[in-house]
């Protein structure tokens, strides 16, 4: 079976989630290949929900918020910015490829962007192969 | 505990021994605890074989104290049968709990392990290519050695745990009260983590915290840290915001940043991510190019945001 990667995508509220529904409303095509979670602001989007996401056998996690200087709360979208530079630092630790992990600005009027941020993602993560993160077994085990 | 004098033993996996050390450092406290259980089993302090255990019916041990973390077969096999002799299990200090410092190892495979220490080594003979392997003939008979594993595990992830007590090593006078505890019958219920605080070591630690900004993150050599403020507010990657209290502050009391030994306060089930938060919350960035260059003193984000917690990490080890 040929391989689907499989992505989570964690949207802000005010821009990216409004510029992806805009995609669906004005039928654009797009892969379907991204698992899209909303939060009300990049910035909710802690470090650990994106390695819990690729512990769980996520290929790639995609984070869209509002452009800068636009973030619904003024500065989270700068504090996701930040952050966002140390947890590829920490996912490549893991051996990860950091292009797994994408951080993108989509607006709510971006309708056309988010399809083609998806497409171009979903395209990278097909190339890069499955994640070679074991799925890590619930039950103790050694060796 | 009944009547009867209590039994005990104390165990090392992958460890250094500072953790037995911390027993030892309890001074007169220790003349105590010999004087109120039996010691039964300590390598690095009493005689002791591990057929003595074995031959102790199931459960006959009130109390193990297991430090270090498990790294070969030889480290599991002892879990397992130091699980079934005992009453109650207590991994005592960072590498038991958490994988500590011998689980940075999950950062790079056996293989390369294995390739850096007997191969490819400057100290190496020329040519000699001896790699350990589990079995060797020897003058016609078979020497045996434990399996190397793949990574590095937890305690808890090969048997049960009833307690944990963080600290690399956990400071004395912890250990001292969760000994006494044990001695008295007054430890929690199973499952707690004991020898610690509930609370983010910021909160015991007695600089003060101004919420300020850093331009940069600099490397412990680069600066000489002023006592009195947050070591993190002048740029060091303290550990204090995603580590447990309880040590009484002992790093930033000394002027050194928290290498985060006590593993992660309640509620951070991932030490290293909410680190990479809290760092990354005392820059100013506002472009990737500023942050990378505010981040350039922060190179082996890994190793010092999982310095003790790597096997425990929501992804435990490398998949490279
Ligand atoms: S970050 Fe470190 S130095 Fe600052 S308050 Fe917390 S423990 Fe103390
Ligand atoms: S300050 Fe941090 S590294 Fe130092 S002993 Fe306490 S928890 Fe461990
Ligand atoms: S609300 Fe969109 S990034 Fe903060």
């Amino acid at each position: 079976m040929a391989f689907e990667p499989r992505i989570v995508g964690f949207l802000c509220n005010w821009c990216s989630y409004t510029g992806a529904d805009l995609a669906g409303t004005s039928r654009i095509k797009y892969p379907p290949n991204v698992r899209v979670i909303r939060t009300m602001c990049s910035a909710r989007i802690r470090p650990s929900f994106v390695l819990k996401a690729l512990a769980e056998g996520a290929d790639g996690v995609l984070i869209c918020g509002c452009h800068p200087g636009d973030c619904h709360y003024s500065e989270g979208n700068y504090k996701t910015l930040r952050r966002q530079v140390l947890l590829k630092r920490l996912v490549a630790g893991y051996g990860i490829e950091p292009e797994r992990v994408r951080l993108e600005w989509v607006s709510a009027s971006e309708g056309q962007r988010f399809a083609e941020v998806v497409a171009d993602m979903t395209e990278r993560i097909r190339r890069l192969g499955p994640s070679r993160v074991e799925m890590l077994p619930s039950t103790r085990r050694a060796g | 505990m009944n009547g009867d004098k209590l039994k005990i033993a104390l165990y090392w996996g992958a460890a250094c021994g500072g953790c037995d050390v911390a027993v030892l450092d309890t001074d007169e406290f220790v003349l105590e605890l010999a004087a109120e259980a039996d010691i039964l089993f300590w390598p690095i302090a009493v005689d002791g074989k591990y057929e003595d255990i074995r031959a102790l019916p199931d459960g006959a041990l009130d109390a193990t104290l297991f430090s270090g973390a498990v790294r070969n077969a030889e480290n599991e096999d002892v879990a397992h049968l130091l699980r079934e002799k005992s009453q109650v299990l207590i991994a005592l200090g960072s590498c038991s709990a958490f994988g500590g410092i011998p689980g940075l190892a999950n950062a790079v495979t056996r293989e390369e392990i294995l390739e850096r220490v007997y191969l490819d080594n400057p100290s190496i003979e020329l040519g000699n290519r001896t790699v350990p392997r589990t079995r060797v003939p020897v003058n016609g008979t078979e020497l045996e050695l434990p399996a190397f594993y793949p990574r590095v595990w937890r305690l808890s992830d090969v048997v049960d745990v009833d307690y944990l007590v963080p600290g690399c090593p956990p400071a004395p006078e912890r250990v001292q009260e969760v000994l006494a505890a044990l001695v008295s019958g007054t430890l929690p219920p199973r499952g707690a983590v004991v020898g610690a605080a509930e609370k983010a070591l910021c909160e015991e630690c007695r600089r003060r915290k101004a919420d300020k900004r850093v331009a940069r993150f600099v490397r412990p050599w680069e600066i000489v840290p002023d006592p009195e403020s947050c070591l993190l507010e002048q740029g060091l990657p303290c550990a204090g915001p995603a580590t447990r209290g309880g040590c009484g502050a002992r790093c930033p009391d000394i002027n050194q940043a928290c290498r985060g030994c006590y593993g992660p306060p309640p509620g951070v089930q991932d030490q290293g991510a909410t680190l990479v938060g809290a760092w990354a919350s005392v820059i100013e960035a506002k472009t990737v190019e500023e942050a990378e260059t505010a981040f350039a003193g922060l190179p082996d984000v890994l190793g010092i945001a999982h310095r003790f917690t790597l096997p425990a990490s929501l992804l435990q080890r490398s998949c490279r």
